[in-house]
Formats: structure tokens, sequence, C-alpha cells
């Protein structure tokens, strides 16, 4: 075998591949280090956001998206866009993962003129599919790219990542609007309802509650789930994909900070910040204890 | 005879003076050339710059209803799978309202989308002071990766359509609705980055955009009965600028006066006078423009002659300038 096939390159990842839901689990605790790990070479990082779609983003990347190993612009790969773009830093240790870029990139993360910025930028790093930066927009992007795929004959699917707080923006629901409109059944939005903003519990900044009958009402199918529990995320996905007249909103209920004791005590204070060496060891010895 | 077309009914060809009636018949046919040409517009598609594209090409026609923003989002969406994607906006809210969209989805992004910014300047000035489309210059060649051209003429709007292919990244196309002195009898030859030498001169030179371009011409024809050679450049490339035919008519001609329908803060009069002070060009130099207040409203015909974006007013600044000169 070449090296090539031994490594695994070119390998076509398909949609719903199997996995346990116990290594999900595993994997997200992982990347809750890998994150951790990843700020620490930067001045800062989002933290508490990026905790809340652990399991929401592996799920997506081991289970659920049609990819190629090391290939992250093959053509008939699922999309996905982040359209709560401050938690690229949770996408970067995932993509390095897939062989979209090398793991070395990982040690560059917000450094000037960095690839991999706190914010997505598809001209940087290899499998960004869309940029991100500015809440409410990949919504619309998610569903052009949708009627795309749809117009083209192909069968892709696309998932936007959406925070709780993002869909205050308006554009979100011209997009859910239109979405329901035209009844575009391969696109699925996940909402990370992680109940928090800046300025406080996303319900006392802004009510968006009832937040999958909001959805519904527009038109959507609604399905709310636990998005800390990597079973009923791939559940939630499989059912997604048996829509196929109208989007699918995943309104997944989240903690902002999971898994470290601190960050979720004081979520909006974690949202930006740098930890320090004993608060780090902290952190990384809560997550891997919960992983016994 | 008014110089405004009705955005809202397909009445292509009704109004003689409108020229978006020729950029709809243009459309249809650059369409039915380019099967992967998509049309998205906030409740504007059947109006008369894409009603014909509309009628022949329903399934590639997707109506975003009243949402510029999502409509821009979206464009940038599906251009990622190699389609020419195209926006009818209405000009007064497609810049000012999805700046921020037209920057990240678009300009950022790199996405070849084109943009037709219809009823700019004061086509809609009868509609209220919200309707007037001024800022669009200033706002769109702030942006970086962001082409922006601007057609004279109804002749000139029909060429931007393939001219936008010299790009890559999105094109903004800047479509007034005055087809008043019309300067092209057939679609130039277009040239990012490039201006129009409508006329050659050496006593002065008249930098015109859209409309301007158009009164530019008639200035220059009427200062030459007077015995005054004047230049005149049509500035349809806003952004890339052609920096070096202005730095050369500064040199040839000793006098600049741009001509534009936007104000004059922010427009092709500050960009030309960016290029003369980078380039240490003393000469002698004026905007002509709409003031930096808020404008008041009318039929477009009457606006014209209240801020003076007239052929007379236009040769008579000249006039002062070149007067003035050294």
């Amino acid at each position: 075998m070449s090296s090539a096939e031994t490594r695994g390159a070119r390998d076509v990842l398909p949609r719903l591949r199997p996995v346990t839901a116990d290594a999900l689990q595993d994997r997200a605790r992982q990347l809750r280090l890998d994150i951790l790990d990843v700020i620490s070479h930067a001045p800062m990082g989002h933290y508490s956001s990026s905790l809340s779609c652990a399991e929401i983003l592996v799920t997506l990347y081991h289970h659920v998206l049609r990819l190629r190993r090391g290939e992250p612009g093959w053509d008939d790969r699922d999309r996905f866009l982040l359209g709560k773009g401050h938690v690229a830093v949770a996408l970067w240790p995932l993509f390095a993962e897939l062989e979209f870029f090398p793991q070395t990139w990982l040690r560059t993360f917000g450094q000037l003129d960095s690839k991999l910025t706190d914010h997505p930028d598809m001209h940087r790093a290899p499998g960004v599919d869309f940029s991100s930066g500015s809440l409410g927009h990949n919504l619309s992007v998610g569903l052009g790219m949708a009627l795309a795929a749809r117009r083209r004959g192909k069968d892709h699917r696309i998932y936007v990542l959406l925070g709780d707080g993002e869909i205050h923006e308006g554009q979100v629901w011209e997009a859910a609007m239109a979405a329901a409109h035209y009844k575009v059944g391969n696109l699925v939005a996940i909402v990370d309802a992680n109940g928090s903003c800046a300025d406080g519990p996303t319900e006392s900044v802004m009510g968006i509650e009832p937040l999958a009958e909001r959805f519904s009402s527009f038109g959507w199918h609604s399905i709310e789930v636990d998005g800390h529990d990597s079973g009923a995320l791939m559940q939630a996905f499989e059912g997604a994909m048996r829509v196929t007249d109208q989007p699918v909103c995943v309104v997944a209920r989240t903690l902002k900070g999971k898994g470290i004791s601190f960050m979720e005590a004081s979520p909006r204070e974690w949202h930006l910040g740098a930890l320090n060496g004993a608060d780090l060891e902290q952190a990384r010895r809560e997550i891997r204890e919960a992983r016994q | 005879m008014s110089t405004m077309s009705d955005p809202f009914s397909f009445n292509a060809g009704a109004v003689e003076s409108s020229y978006v009636g020729n950029l709809g018949e243009a459309f249809r046919r650059y369409g039915e050339q380019n099967e992967d040409v998509l049309l998205i517009s906030p409740d504007l598609g059947a109006g008369p710059v894409t009603g014909a594209f509309v009628q022949q090409f329903p399934e590639r026609f997707i109506d975003a209803g009243i949402a510029e923003c999502n409509a821009m989002s979206m464009a940038a969406g599906m251009a990622t799978y190699g389609y020419k994607v195209f926006v009818l906006q209405m000009g007064a809210f497609g810049a000012l309202k999805c700046a921020e969209q037209i920057r990240t989805d678009l300009a950022f992004s790199q996405v070849p989308v084109r943009i037709l910014s219809a009823w700019s300047g004061l086509a809609m000035g009868f509609f209220g002071t919200t309707h007037h489309a001024v800022e669009d210059i200033a706002i769109t060649r702030a942006i970086p990766g962001l082409t922006v051209l601007a057609p004279a003429d109804d002749n000139a709007a029909t060429a931007m359509l393939s001219a936008s292919e010299q790009v890559p990244g999105p094109v903004f196309i800047r479509l007034t609705d005055a087809n008043i002195h019309p300067v092209y009898d057939a679609p130039p030859e277009i040239t990012v980055g490039r201006f129009g030498r409508l006329r050659d001169g050496v006593d002065g030179t008249i930098v015109g955009t859209g409309l301007g371009a158009q009164l530019a011409a008639g200035a220059a024809a009427l200062l030459a009965q007077e015995g005054l050679s004047i230049r005149v450049l049509d500035a349809y490339s806003l952004k890339p600028l052609d920096e070096a035919a202005i730095v050369e008519a500064a040199r040839a001609t000793g006098a600049i006066l741009t001509v534009e329908e936007h104000l004059v803060t922010g427009g092709l009069g500050s960009a030309v006078g960016e290029v003369l002070a980078r380039n240490g060009l003393a000469v002698a130099f004026a905007i002509h423009g709409l003031p930096d207040e808020t404008l008041t409203v009318g039929m477009p015909e009457q606006l014209y002659a209240h801020y003076g974006l007239t052929i007379e007013e236009t040769a008579q600044r000249m006039r002062s300038l070149v007067s003035g000169k050294r």
C-alpha cells in the first residue's frame, strides 16, 4: 500500500458513518482539551461559546457530514457554515484531524497573519466553506448554497450553526422566511442555544423563546435536543435527513462553558479571555476527569 | 418627457429617455447566451431592468421578497456554485442598507456577484429624500476587492454586463436613470480600470461619471463654440480608477473639473482629488456634484436644474476654472 492509502488520505467519509455515541462524546471532550491548547498559543480566545458547541461540531464532522479526508475543496462535500464565527477555534482541531491542513498550524492560532483566525476566513484556512464574523449572514449564504446545489442537481446538504444571540439579527429571519418559501430540504440550521449573550442571559437581553416554535411557525421542521448528548444529536441529524421538503432547525440546548466548572459558573466572563497557568491546569484536569 | 422609469412595472422601452429599457433587453440576451446567469432581487425582478429576462427565464429568477440584505448574502452563497449571480437593487437601498453584506459576503469573499444598482442618484427624487442614492460611490469605493462601474448612458449600460466578466470578484454597477444627452451611439468597449476619452482638448479636462459624463460632453461642445478646447473623460470605472488618465490629463491640460450625480463628499471628485494630491499635481481643480446636505425632492429634471447638474452650469464651472488657472 502506498503511504497515502495507509494514511487514509482522499478517503471519502460518507454520511452517517458508523460511530458510537460514546466515541463522539469522548472526541468532544478531547476537542475541549484541543481548544484550550490552541488558544494557549494566542493572546486570547473565545472559550465558553466554543465549549458549548463541542458535541454539535464533533457529531457533524465525525458522523453527519459527507467529506473527503485531505481534500477540503472536494466538490461533493456537504457544506458547513459557522454563523457564530467567533468559535472558529473549535473547528481548527477538527480540520487538522481531517488533514485539511497540517497539525503544526494549530500552534499559529491568533498570531500575526495566521491562517487560523478567531473568525473563519475561507481564503486563509482550507475547510472553511464560507467566511463569517458578522453575525446573521451565514444562514442567508447557506440558503443560497442550498438553492444552488438543488439547481445544479447536487445532493449536497448545507449545515449552518447559529448562536442563540445571533438570531437576534433580523437577517436570520429574512433567511428563515425565504428558506421555508423555497422549501429547501437540504438546509439544516443548528442553534447552539447556550442561553448566554455578552450582556447577560439571552432571555433577559432579548427574548427568543419559544425557539423551536418560532422556527416552526416560519415553516421549518424543528427538532429540540440536548446539545451535549451525542446520541440525541445523532438522532436529530438523522431525523433531519428524512425531511426533504422543508428546512430543518435543530435547537440544541447547551451550557455555555460546558465542561469547566468556573466557566459554567461565569460564562460571560469567559466568553473571551486568556487562561493562566493555574486556571488552565484546573480546566484541563476537569475535562480529563469528566472522561472517567 | 420623463426621465424616470417606473421601477415597479414592466414597461421597458415605454420611457424614451430612460436607459433601463435597453438594458432590460441586453440583460435578457445576456441571459440567453449564459445559462449560468441567475437573478436575485428584492421584489423588483418584474420591473424594466430585468422583466424581459424574468419573463423568458422565470426559473432563473429568485425573488428574495423585500429583504435586501438576505438577497445579497444569498447571492454570495449561490455564486460559490459557479453561477453568475446578478442582484438587482434599488440604488437608494442597495449600497447603504447592504454595505456590510457587500463588504463581508461579496468583496471579502471574492465571489462573482454583480450588483445592478438601479435608479441611483436623483432618479427616484419624486418619492422622497429616502429614495436618493447619492452616497453609494463613497460607500462602495471604500470597500477593498469590490469593482465599481458606472455607465454614462444606455449603450454603456448594456456594455457593462459582459465587461463585468473581466473581474473575478464582485462588481457594483451604478445605474442612474438619465439618458438625457447620450454619448455613445453603440455599446462602447469597456476596460475595467480605464476611463473612456470622449473628447480631446488642451485647455482643461472634465471628468464625469454617469450623467456627469453626459454633462461633461455637452459642456465641452458648448465651450468649443467659445474657442475652449476641453478634454472629456468618461469615468465609467470608479474602482479601480484610471489614475494614469487623471495624471496625464492634469499635466496636459492644467485644469480638472469632476461632475457626478452624487454628493461632493466621497465620490468621483474626492477620488480624483486624492490622485492629484498623491501625485503632487497642483492644477486648477473643482468638484461639481450635489451638496453635502439633506437634498430636496422633485422629479429628476427639476432636481438636476435645482442643483445645477446641467450642461450650462457644468460649462460655467469649467469656464471659471480655466479662467482662474495659473
